[in-house]
């Protein structure tokens, strides 16, 4: 019972994670229609920049908590003018080109910033310090670190304050009109080229926030990390249903927990044909399963069909 | 002087048909002949065996093509099937489980199998949109990976990280390709000799992609690529047609994986990594998506040029600067992803599109379609 417990805590910090990327590519998607290839290489970025601003703070004797504050108000605006340009250069030339331009475009960018990120950080795994103190809260048999606590409520404040500036500012207003329809929108005078601008840089504020995160829980940044983490973020966006918010976290969420549990229960389920080094391979299944099964996603009302 | 040219000019020019002069063929025969005892003796070996990878990637880049420029399907995991193939190939005639059959037994079934492959992956993801479709297929190649690299235990299959080595090389009988042939008069260096394999190889492979081109169903691909909504109302199946590109694609992949193993004679899970297949994904979009010569040349382009770029880049900063301040690789790696940003942009059909292709994109900046998202231009 203590063991499904702790994989359940784990499922929670990984899937809040998880459900922070996964806003960024729901978003981007909701608007444009185009899957922004490159946020998982945006989250990397976060991560390395945060890792490098805390290393060259680490001397000043600063309690961890205000490093990782400040590396966080680095990480964020690095990301935003990322996003920035990514968006300016390599996805707004291509609009109105067809439909398989972008998405090679956003490979080539993540590619791109990959080995940019190889370039500056090196090869090597960095080991990221540690921000909080080292303090485990017993629950039922299981063990939750402060850090994690810090890691679930971090998530969900800053979940709760996107959606109250999506559904009750004006700004929210004009992005949700820009998704609905971008041609009318702009008849209403909605300048909606600022609007996807902004939804990108949104999105990048969160995955610096998400590449701290992943950061501090697993102790380690490497320029490689954001391909795994953005593809199983985009398929929890695509479980909860793409361009849903909503969908997002609970798909980030879910797509946690099953993660944890399956790669927990693997071994036991194939009597010890396959262990818990296949884990990655749940998300992938995840996804053909939903793709398959439930195009829309889980709380998606658009079909899948929109050629 | 001027003679010369003025034949070479009638020569290229093609006839009225659209077809070179017969001679031309002849003389890139012949070139194509004589090619690697050229390379073998101005460069040595090195270049002479990258010309023979250059060939396994054009097997592989036309195999793509016919699934991402024919069909219109981006596939992002194109690798695994030549995984496939290359590890059918190393399971069957190796000391791994001690078997040891004939090239004409494991091609056509590691050929077979890439086609089931593909299928099995095809058939689940077809009937979604384009953008799922890549990045289903990216999970496929990263599962066909991690399985490649963890089936060592319980039971030993795949050996792991460790790969397979000590594979038979190519043989036809008691002829091995792995040592030099001896003809009497000549004796075929090994290197030549699969330079020649792979030459027949790649060239059946362009014919049969020109045919299928050309063909029903060729024409059925071309028809998805356009518009998937009129070509349904056109009567044509397009669920089947689609996994025929899909099957079709994966063999070519299966049987370059083959050739790629039992020339190698050693295969690990590092060589299907994703990059490879960006990397092959790369050479059909630069080369021009769709067009069998813009995808050769790609092919060709990509393979060559990193290698004399990874012969120059270090020498030179050693020279202007005194030391390496950038891997080549990585370089290597960062020229592409810009690359495949710069050409999506300013050249969306390729580097050397088919004329078809490129009427239809001058077309589309004429008379525009009703755009997603309609945008001010500055």
């Amino acid at each position: 019972m203590d063991i499904f417990l702790q994989q359940i805590i784990n499922g929670l910090v990984l899937g809040s994670i998880y459900a922070l990327v996964a806003l960024g590519y729901t978003m981007v998607y909701g608007i444009l229609g185009l899957i922004n290839f490159a946020h998982g290489e945006v989250v990397m970025v976060g991560a390395l920049v945060a890792y490098s601003v805390m290393t060259a703070l680490l001397p000043t004797g600063l309690p961890p908590v205000l490093l990782a504050l400040l590396a966080l108000l680095v990480a964020a605006p690095v990301c935003m003018a990322l996003a920035w340009a990514i968006e300016r250069y390599a996805y707004r030339p291509l609009r109105h080109a067809p439909k398989l331009a972008p998405l090679i475009s956003a490979i080539g960018v993540s590619i791109l910033l990959q080995n940019l990120a190889m370039m500056i950080w090196g090869r090597s795994y960095h080991a990221f310090p540690d921000i909080l103190p080292p303090i485990h809260y017993d629950i039922g048999g299981a063990q939750i670190t402060l850090l994690q606590v810090a890691t679930i409520v971090l998530a969900t404040g800053t979940m709760a304050a996107l959606v109250w500036l999506i559904q009750r500012t004006a700004m929210g207003q004009a992005m949700r009109a820009t998704a609905e329809n971008p041609a009318i929108a702009e008849l209403m005078g909605i300048p909606i080229n600022r609007i996807i601008m902004l939804t990108f840089i949104i999105g990048a504020a969160l995955a610096a926030l998400a590449g701290l995160m992943v950061g501090a829980n697993y102790s380690v940044a490497h320029y490689y990390m954001g391909f795994m983490l953005g593809l199983k973020a985009f398929t929890a966006a695509v479980l909860g249903g793409i361009g849903n918010i909503t969908g997002a976290m609970l798909g980030g969420l879910l797509l946690g927990l099953i993660e944890s549990l399956g790669g927990g229960y693997i071994e036991d389920l194939t009597g010890g044909f396959l262990g818990s080094n296949y884990q990655d391979i749940f998300a992938f299944l995840v996804l053909i399963g939903v793709l398959v099964f439930r195009p829309g996603g889980l709380m998606g009302e658009r079909v899948s069909e929109r050629a | 002087m001027k003679m010369t040219a003025r034949f070479l000019a009638r020569l290229t020019r093609p006839k009225n048909d659209g077809r070179l002069h017969w001679a031309v063929w002849v003389l890139l025969g012949i070139l194509l002949a004589v090619m690697p005892w050229i390379i073998a003796a101005g460069f040595g070996n090195t270049w002479l065996r990258i010309l023979n990878f250059a060939l396994l990637y054009v097997m592989l880049a036309l195999g793509l093509n016919i699934v991402v420029g024919f069909a219109g399907l981006l596939d992002m995991g194109y690798i695994a099937f030549y995984a496939v193939g290359a590890y059918l190939w190393a399971l069957l005639a190796s000391p791994q489980f001690g078997l040891h059959w004939p090239i004409w037994a494991i091609l056509p079934l590691g050929a077979a199998l890439a086609g089931l492959f593909g299928v099995l992956l095809g058939a689940p993801t077809l009937k979604l949109r384009g953008d799922y479709l890549a990045i289903v297929t990216l999970g496929f190649g990263e599962i066909i990976r991690i399985f490649l690299n963890n089936l060592n235990a319980p039971v030993n299959i795949t050996n792991g990280p460790q790969g397979i080595s000590a594979i038979d090389a190519v043989h036809f009988g008691s002829v091995s390709l792995a040592r030099p042939i001896d003809l009497g008069i000549v004796t075929i260096p090994s290197l030549v000799a699969f330079y020649y394999l792979f030459l027949i190889a790649a060239m059946a492979i362009i014919g049969i992609a020109m045919r299928l081109e050309r063909s029903r169903v060729g024409r059925a691909w071309a028809a998805i690529r356009e518009d998937e909504i009129a070509a349904k109302a056109c009567g044509i199946n397009t669920r089947n047609v689609k996994l025929l590109a899909f099957a079709m694609g994966a063999t070519f992949g299966g049987v370059a994986g083959g050739l790629f193993a039992g020339f190698q004679q050693f295969v690990s899970p590092e060589s299907f990594g994703l990059l490879e297949s960006v990397m092959v994904l790369c050479m059909v979009v630069l080369g021009g998506m769709g067009h069998i010569p813009g995808v050769i040349f790609g092919a060709l382009l990509l393979t060559l040029l990193p290698e004399i770029f990874r012969q120059i880049a270090g020498p030179i900063q050693l020279s202007l600067f005194g030391k390496i301040y950038v891997d080549p690789e990585s370089l290597r790696m960062l020229l592409f992803g810009l690359s495949l940003v710069l050409v999506m942009r300013y050249r969306p059909g390729g580097l050397w599109p088919s004329p078809q292709h490129q009427r239809e994109i001058d077309d589309a900046q004429h008379v525009d379609a009703p755009p997603a998202v309609p945008v001010h231009h500055r």
